[in-house]
């Protein structure tokens, strides 16, 4: 079994995805925030991978991926802090999230070996839909990393069985049609589809997108098998020092993982 | 068309050879796909074209002149010059032609809001115009960097009723711009249509925009038919996108007499970082849909591109243009900002015509091969904007208040 199938066999409730920047804001900083995000109940960790032009990101995650660069983030730096976490940790999955350019730049062969050696499990890949991801879907598979593909509200029932084929480790759902961080999920619409997409497939489904508090968290994680927050994780770096970001996030993170074990009616409670 | 045409790409799932493809976020797929399919259904309708060919000639003006440009000649004292007059359409630049498709099928595919990027503002004002002409608001991206350069653009979008968008991101140019009117249109899907600017973004755009572009290229065919009972020795366009230089050379790319050079913006000069000349200083990569050459670092992250000129400032250019390069059918060279200066200064002063920016890139270069060329030999450059939008750039380079 993969780390990823592993971590779905073990869980009785949703799985928390967290998602940050790798080398936001420095590689340093960020490092030590990786390194307590299990600890602090992130199931999976999802890392972006910093572009130049994330067309697919709002102006939080947009902003991570500037504060990356400028401070000297390549691709070669997110492997090696993949790298370092791993040894360190054998259990948590990773999840490389970005754009295509830096990969095709790399070597798509050469990233694949080196991103599966380096510890990574999974790859989303934001502007590769599956009629242009052969050549990742043989390296992935060369070296055992999942494609993860990305489905959304415009997904109908022949696009979905385009997007099945190929696809492994998971799906992300994601939640709206926009970019990251930005507006929240029509519910009324999201369950009816997502219910829709379990009878063509057994992968678990991660929802992804708007989700920003624990209560957000755990209504999605009724629908889910899995919620991915990113954008608030990601301000919470940016309004921190790089000797508080580490602390910070583990606190959010635990609640966001605690919301996720209660049941609904206490949480309401809470506010 | 022979089956190893020149003119059959892009393949049926959009490659120029390997570039081109659709390379979007999950989300703007089925919309894309329903762009593919509305286009080939117009594609085979007569009844669009007889729109489109109507709008064409009564309200762009078309055909536009092909003018013989003694004085440019004269002072060169080698080939015959001539200019494709686009600068002559209405809005004073080619890109209205594909506006004014693109919002045929905009139409036609019932969305009700349309979105662009724009550079220098030429394609922001040609959107602005044909949504006016049809009553569909707009919002048109713009970099911050570029409303300062291309002031009297902004107002002429303004007044057309389209509402400009800043963007700050990035270097705040052309590049960013086309971010984020993704950006957007993958949060309205359901009611807008994007008209892209250029040969550029996810299939179909490259191919769509070259088919409304190319009727530059066939009007000069017919012309200089007309004029010269033959073809044209050598055509020469600038190129940022390229959409004017693909609608010039499409319909010239199976006569492989006629040679083909596009002009790439050199900014400082290409051996140095500021440049937009993404064939000669660039490589392979994906962005904005597409796989093209693209001006990028090691790591593949996009650098920023620098041209005098608003227009030609992408990183970037059509996937056609890519293969084309590969395939060295056309020849890509590239004119520095201080050249292009000049010879906006030299059409200005021997022909009467105040040149955009961009095609005194194109100009450069005649004046630089032209002397080297027999009398016989016949050239065609495509004038494809007018100076206008130009003279406060210019004036500012030239240390001139106005």
């Amino acid at each position: 079994m993969s780390r990823i199938e592993k971590t779905f066999a073990a869980l009785e409730r949703a799985a928390l995805v967290s998602f940050i920047t790798a080398g936001d804001p420095d590689r340093d900083t960020s490092a030590a925030v990786l390194e307590g995000l299990p600890e602090a109940g992130a199931d999976i960790i999802e890392l972006g991978m910093p572009f130049s032009d994330p067309m697919a990101d709002g102006p939080v995650i947009q902003a991570a991926s500037q504060r990356a660069l400028a401070a000297g983030a390549n691709m070669q730096q997110t492997l090696s802090m993949v790298q370092q976490f791993r040894s360190k940790n054998d259990e948590t999955p990773i999840v490389l999230m970005g754009y295509f350019n830096p990969i095709m730049a790399y070597g798509v062969q050469q990233f694949g070996q080196d991103a599966a050696n380096a510890g990574v499990d999974g790859l989303i890949i934001v502007d590769l839909p599956p009629e242009e991801d052969e050549e990742l879907q043989t390296a992935a598979k060369a070296n055992r990393l999942d494609i993860i593909r990305l489905i959304t509200p415009t997904t109908d029932e022949s696009r979905l069985k385009t997007l099945l084929d190929g696809a492994s480790g998971f799906l992300y759902y994601v939640s709206i049609t926009g970019v990251t961080g930005t507006a929240s999920a029509d519910m009324s619409k999201l369950e009816p589809h997502i219910e829709e997409i379990k009878k063509h497939t057994d992968l678990p489904i991660a929802i992804g997108f708007g989700i920003k508090t624990p209560k957000d968290a755990a209504a999605m994680g009724r629908i889910g098998d899995a919620v991915v927050v990113g954008s608030s994780i990601v301000q919470t770096i940016e309004n921190n020092d790089k000797n508080t970001a580490a602390r910070a996030v583990a606190t959010q993170v635990k609640a966001l993982s605690a919301a996720l074990s209660k049941p609904l009616a206490k949480l309401d409670n809470q506010g | 068309m022979t089956a190893n045409s020149l003119k059959n790409q892009p393949d049926e799932r959009g490659h120029f050879g390997p570039y081109g493809g659709r390379y979007v976020a999950e989300t703007l797929m089925p919309l894309i796909l329903q762009v593919e399919q509305a286009w080939n259904k117009a594609k085979a309708d007569q009844a669009f074209w007889d729109e489109f060919e109507e709008l064409a000639r009564d309200y762009i003006g078309r055909p536009s002149p092909l003018y013989f440009a003694k004085s440019a000649t004269e002072h060169c004292g080698g080939a015959k010059i001539y200019f494709k007059r686009d600068e002559l359409n209405h809005t004073g630049a080619h890109k209205i032609n594909h506006c004014i498709g693109q919002v045929l099928l905009a139409r036609r595919m019932g969305k009700t809001r349309i979105i662009a990027e724009t550079g220098a503002g030429q394609h922001g004002v040609a959107t602005a115009t044909v949504c006016a002409l049809f009553d569909i608001p707009c919002v048109i991206f713009m970099g911050a960097t570029d409303i300062e350069r291309q002031a009297p653009n902004v107002f002429r979008m303004k007044l057309l009723g389209a509402e400009v968008r800043p963007v700050e991101s990035g270097s705040g140019t052309l590049k960013d711009a086309m971010n984020e009117a993704l950006r957007d249109w993958v949060a309205n899907v359901h009611d807008t249509y994007y008209l892209i600017g250029t040969v550029a973004g996810p299939h179909p755009y490259p191919a769509m925009v070259r088919d409304f572009q190319s009727v530059i290229g066939k009007e000069l065919r017919e012309q200089m038919m007309e004029r010269e009972g033959r073809l044209p020795d050598t055509l020469v366009a600038c190129i940022g996108g390229g959409s004017n230089a693909m609608g010039l050379f499409h319909p010239f790319l199976d006569d492989t007499d006629v040679n083909l050079i596009g002009v790439e913006a050199g900014g400082h000069g290409v051996d140095t970082d500021e440049h937009a000349a993404s064939l000669t200083g660039g490589k392979p990569g994906v962005l904005h849909g597409m796989q093209s050459y693209f001006l990028q670092n090691e790591d593949g992250q996009i650098d920023e591109a620098h041209s005098i000129s608003a227009g030609l400032d992408y990183p970037g250019i059509g996937p056609e243009h890519a293969w084309l390069f590969d395939e060295k059918r056309v020849d890509y060279v590239s004119v520095t900002d201080t050249e292009a200066l000049e010879a906006f200064q030299s059409c200005t002063t021997l022909e009467g015509i105040i040149p955009a920016l961009e095609p005194s890139h194109a100009f450069a270069h005649v004046l630089k091969i032209a002397p080297k060329l027999p009398k016989d030999h016949i050239l065609v450059m495509n004038m494809c904007g007018r100076g206008d939008k130009d003279i406060f750039t210019v004036a500012e380079k030239l240390g001139v208040k106005i």
